[in-house]
């Protein structure tokens, strides 16, 4: 493998986005299949989400961390041992339609131009607005599981609040750390088992991670949590920085003390890529997100863009890597190269991997109230904006997200909608009694994440006759 | 069923929909057919520069007049425009630039008009406090301004609506024929009415060309760039001499710089794109010119498809060719400014076969097609 | 309160505001922060409301801090090195008056 070689590749066959499971097994696999491959990730080291510092483990945290952690380390070192270019902290903030990515590294851009582009950017966190979770101290699960990785830092007492398989992981891994949450605060609405049985049978095929799931629930009971359950009316107190969570739980309200509150919805996939490059999106009833359409093997509706991992739609590490060597061999295939190996094999595991995703989905959809969240509460964080300023923007004509942003700046900010896009589009669609496929979503422009002006005016791009 | 009206306009940009407005108020029926949303290219994502400083000649009179209507257009439409007045203007980076502007301000004073006026150093430093060391003085427009232009452009279609302009949103011309009356149909139905207007912008010269007139019109992208908000250090709209620069921070802080450099435009698929590499000599002139902002970061950047006319100035009159048939486009990325006063003098037009303004410059038969 | 379960890196000293803070190599300035209990690395540039880390991952933008001098720069994406100056952006508010 090559790394901060003097000479870096202008021209590859395949530019992979993203260094997580799904983007380190695609590049693998497209460098077996002999293309030229260069990976691309804004993050310090191989890994993306789940597998975050995974090339830094050491025996206490991976102890903390679980199998299914380590589990990366195999293919993090097999990417080493391949002829990949890896670029860490290399910023894809622009794409344009003649398949010129520019970069950002080490504070200056260049360009880097590519026959085929795999978006393997992976997830982010569904937002979870409520009064108060502006409020300093109030971080996502997902945050603390991220210093837990890579700094070995754990918040103590935090209080986690929300809902979905990574909030139970992440307080099973700070009970492991000596650092039990103060309390959880479960916000999943009472009757979704019930909406989650027709799911069960299938499920059931997948059930190495109903086990894993049901285990890590009883490891944190077991530890004696204060677990609040069917939780609503939730909202953060506080005046600098959060104080206290306040909610009803069984008919009674309750408040906590905490300066640590912690907040989980599930994980929707990152569209920032997709969108810039005007790939078709479609709402997913089931994941309650939009997802790029793609045909059987992870292509888009735009030429030469592919997409592999969560960020086709939630389906876990697993699946991600599987599915990320799937569409390297889609393009080996189409670049008329011998495949390293069998499409139907992977396919095959791909399914079985993802039997039990129905089940969770229907049992951990979003609770209304971060759907549609009361009219006072901060929807755009940013800029400020609030839900019931969405409604007005709504009322007074604005058809969809793009025409709010025009109104309210929503979505204008430095996130550029990352956080907010799915609440103001939810809040658009229920106004207006419409579809979320015809309300729709932001429009997505460069740069993908700011660069300074400086850095504009210094901008090396490739001398090549643009088309 | 064929809709009838006394006048059909194609286009919902700003234009369109303010020749709609003051036809309407001159008691006209009017139908405004645009094929997308009202403001959703040129008219609702421009720089929104309010901007009489540095035009072409034969524009003034027209940007003029325009000016006039600006300064009451919040109250005429009774909707915020994000309208505010403010000095524009155009920096002198060397002498040499300076005697240019002198000499320009001579011949507009010749004209009669005496809108714009010479800055000498300590005035431009006045004006603008922020300005480089070397910047020696400037040309200024001191009473013109900036307003948000997709505010601006909905409202003035909000106010036709109420005035009874019927606005058919999502609907694409496909043909237009004469008989005694236009017969326009759409991809969803026919309208018919004495008098039509093209002010289909980047998508005009088709239209034009389908009647047999020719109009060169390029689709263009210009870009523009936005930073992070950065405390206030300038109330003006900034522009340079000889570079191309635009140049304006808004009340929020955040600073919005283009000029000149274009993207990609194409009509086949509305969209435009941007081409950063173009925009290097922009950052590099914006930080010459206001050395504050080496500390900016941009967050966002957009583009938008415009018509431009090879000699840079629009095409505004009667057609060549047909009875009936006006035309209003290719203002050239320099538009929205004289949208009200272009809308109100061709309303006039269009209604009384008459106006004062000699439009002899923006006739449509001054381009001589290819191979005749 | 932050706890650092276990020390990998070498200690690595930079200064938040002009307080110096003890980090390790390998930590992020956002983790490094949090690992030294400060929680409050802004002020929002609308309200002027105290912010602070959110997602830790990139896609939030609520840790924008100056850094060697370069605003707005991911407090959670940028790694700490010996001697960094570090300070906290406040808001913008001669704008808001201007703007108000
Ligand atoms: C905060 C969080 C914590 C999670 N924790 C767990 C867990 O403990 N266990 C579990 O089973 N699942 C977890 N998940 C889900 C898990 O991350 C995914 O199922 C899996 O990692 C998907 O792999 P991927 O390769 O698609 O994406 P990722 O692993 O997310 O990789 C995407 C990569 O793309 C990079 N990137 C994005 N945009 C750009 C750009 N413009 N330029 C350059 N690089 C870019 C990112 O830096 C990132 O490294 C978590 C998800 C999140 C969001
Ligand atoms: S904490 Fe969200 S971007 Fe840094």
């Amino acid at each position: 493998m090559t790394q901060h070689s003097p000479m870096e590749p202008t021209k590859v066959d395949v530019a992979v986005i993203g260094a997580g499971p799904a983007g380190m097994a695609a590049a693998v696999t497209a460098s077996k299949a002999g293309l030229s491959v260069a990976l691309l990730d804004e993050g310090q080291s191989l890994g993306g989400q789940i597998y975050r510092n995974i090339e830094n483990g050491t025996p206490f945290r991976d102890g903390i961390l679980g199998r299914d952690y380590v589990a990366g380390r195999t293919l993090a070192q097999s990417l080493r041992a391949s002829d990949v270019t890896y670029l860490p902290r290399t910023t894809v903030w622009n794409i344009s339609t003649d398949n010129m990515l520019d970069l950002s590294r080490d504070g200056s851009s260049s360009q880097l131009i590519a026959d085929k582009i795999i978006v393997a950017t992976g997830a982010v966190e569904r937002p979870s607005p409520m009064p108060g979770w502006t409020l300093a101290g109030v971080t996502t699960v997902g945050a603390l599981q991220i210093l837990l990785k890579a700094s070995g830092v754990v918040q103590e007492d935090a209080v986690l609040v929300g809902s979905g398989p990574l909030m139970w992981l992440v307080a099973a891994q700070m009970i492991s750390a000596g650092t039990p949450p103060k309390a959880i605060v479960e916000t999943t609405p009472k009757g979704r088992m019930a909406q989650a049985m027709p799911h069960i049978l299938q499920a059931l095929k997948g059930h190495r991670y109903l086990t894993k799931g049901l285990s890590m629930i009883r490891q944190v009971r077991g530890a004696g949590i204060p677990i609040y359950n069917a939780a609503t009316n939730v909202r953060i107190n506080g005046g600098e920085v959060a104080e206290s969570v306040t909610f009803i739980s069984k008919g009674k309200e309750h408040t906590i003390h905490s300066n640590h509150i912690a907040l989980h919805q599930g994980v929707v996939p990152n569209q920032q890529v997709t969108r810039l490059l005007r790939c078709d999106h479609k709402w997913d009833a089931s994941q309650h997100c939009f997802r790029p359409v793609l045909d059987g093997q992870g292509k888009t509706s735009v030429p030469d863009v592919y997409v592999a991992g969560d960020g086709a739609g939630i389906g876990g590490a697993k699946s991600a890597a599987l599915m990320g060597r799937l569409v390297a061999l889609a393009i080996a295939q189409e670049k008329g190269k011998a495949l390293p190996e069998r499409v139907d094999r992977l396919e095959a595991a791909l399914a079985s991997d993802g039997a039990v995703r129905p089940f969770l989905e229907a049992m951990y959809a979003p609770a209304p109230q971060f759907v549609k969240p009361a009219k006072e509460t901060i929807v755009c964080r940013c800029e400020e904006v609030t839900a019931g300023a969405i409604q007005e923007a709504v009322d007074l004509g604005a058809p969809g997200p793009n025409q709010v942003k025009s109104f309210l700046r929503s979505g204008m900010g430095p996130c550029q909608g990352r956080v907010c896009g799915l609440v103001v589009a939810s809040i658009i669609a229920e106004r207006r009694k419409a579809s979320m496929d015809e309300t729709g979503y932001y429009r997505i422009r460069p740069p993908l994440k700011p660069i300074p002006l400086s850095e504009l005016a210094n901008f090396q791009p490739l001398e090549v006759a643009q088309k | 069923m064929t809709q009838t009206a006394d006048l059909i306009v194609i286009g919902g940009g700003i234009h369109g929909s303010s020749t709609a407005l003051f036809a309407a108020l001159r008691g006209m029926s009017v139908i405004v057919i645009e094929k997308d949303t009202v403001a959703r290219h040129a008219s609702g994502v421009n720089a929104g520069g309010v901007r009489r400083l540095g035009r072409h000649l034969a524009e003034v009179p027209l940007s003029q007049h325009s000016m006039e209507i600006w300064y009451g257009l919040q109250d005429m439409l009774g909707a915020d425009c994000g309208f505010q007045i403010a000095p524009q203007i155009k920096v002198a980076e060397n002498e040499e630039e300076l005697d240019r502007h002198r000499a320009r301000v001579q011949t507009l004073n010749r004209m009669g008009f005496y809108h714009e006026t010479i800055l000498d150093q300590p005035q431009v430093r006045h004006y603008l406090p922020a300005v480089a060391d070397h910047v020696v003085g400037g040309l200024a427009s001191l009473r013109d301004g900036f307003a948000q232009p997709f505010w601006t452009t909905t409202a003035i279609a909000r106010k036709a609506t109420q005035a009874g302009v019927v606005f058919k949103e999502g609907e694409r011309v496909l043909s237009l024929k004469r008989e005694t009356d236009w017969t326009v149909t759409t991809d969803q139905d026919i309208y018919q009415a004495p008098k039509v207007l093209n002010a289909a912008g980047a998508w005009a010269g088709a239209l034009a060309g389908s009647l047999g007139e020719y109009a060169p019109v390029e689709a263009i992208a210009p870009m523009m760039i936005v930073t992070a908000r950065l405390p206030k250090f300038c109330d003006a709209v900034v522009g340079a001499t000889g570079r191309p620069l635009s140049f304006k921070q808004m009340p929020n802080g955040t600073v919005v710089i283009g000029g000149g450099r274009r993207g990609r435009a194409d009509t086949a698929t509305n969209t435009s794109e941007m081409l950063f590499p173009e925009l290097r000599n922009t950052a590099a002139t914006a930080m010459d010119i206001f050395p504050i902002m080496r500390g900016a970061t941009i967050v966002r950047s957009w583009s938008g498809v415009e018509g431009r006319m090879p000699d840079d100035i629009p095409v505004i009159g009667p057609s060549a060719l047909h009875d009936g048939l006006y035309h209003s486009f290719g203002f050239s990325a320099h538009g929205f400014q004289m949208g009200p006063g272009t809308g109100e003098t061709m309303a006039g037009l269009i209604e009384t076969g008459a106006t004062q303004f000699d439009l002899s410059a923006f006739a449509i038969d001054r381009f001589a097609p290819p191979n005749t | 309160m932050a706890k650092r379960i276990e020390n990998t890196g070498e200690p690595v000293q930079f200064t938040f505001d002009g307080q110096t803070v003890t980090a390790q190599s390998g930590d992020t300035v956002a983790a490094a922060l949090t690992a030294a209990g400060i929680d409050i690395l802004r002020s929002s540039v609308v309200s002027g409301a105290p912010r602070g880390v959110f997602c830790m991952m990139g896609t939030c933008f609520e840790c924008l801090v100056e850094v060697d001098g370069v605003p707005n720069r991911q407090a959670c994406q940028v790694p700490v090195t010996e001697g960094l100056t570090v300070c906290s952006q406040q808001g913008a508010p001669e704008v808001l008056e201007a703007s108000a």
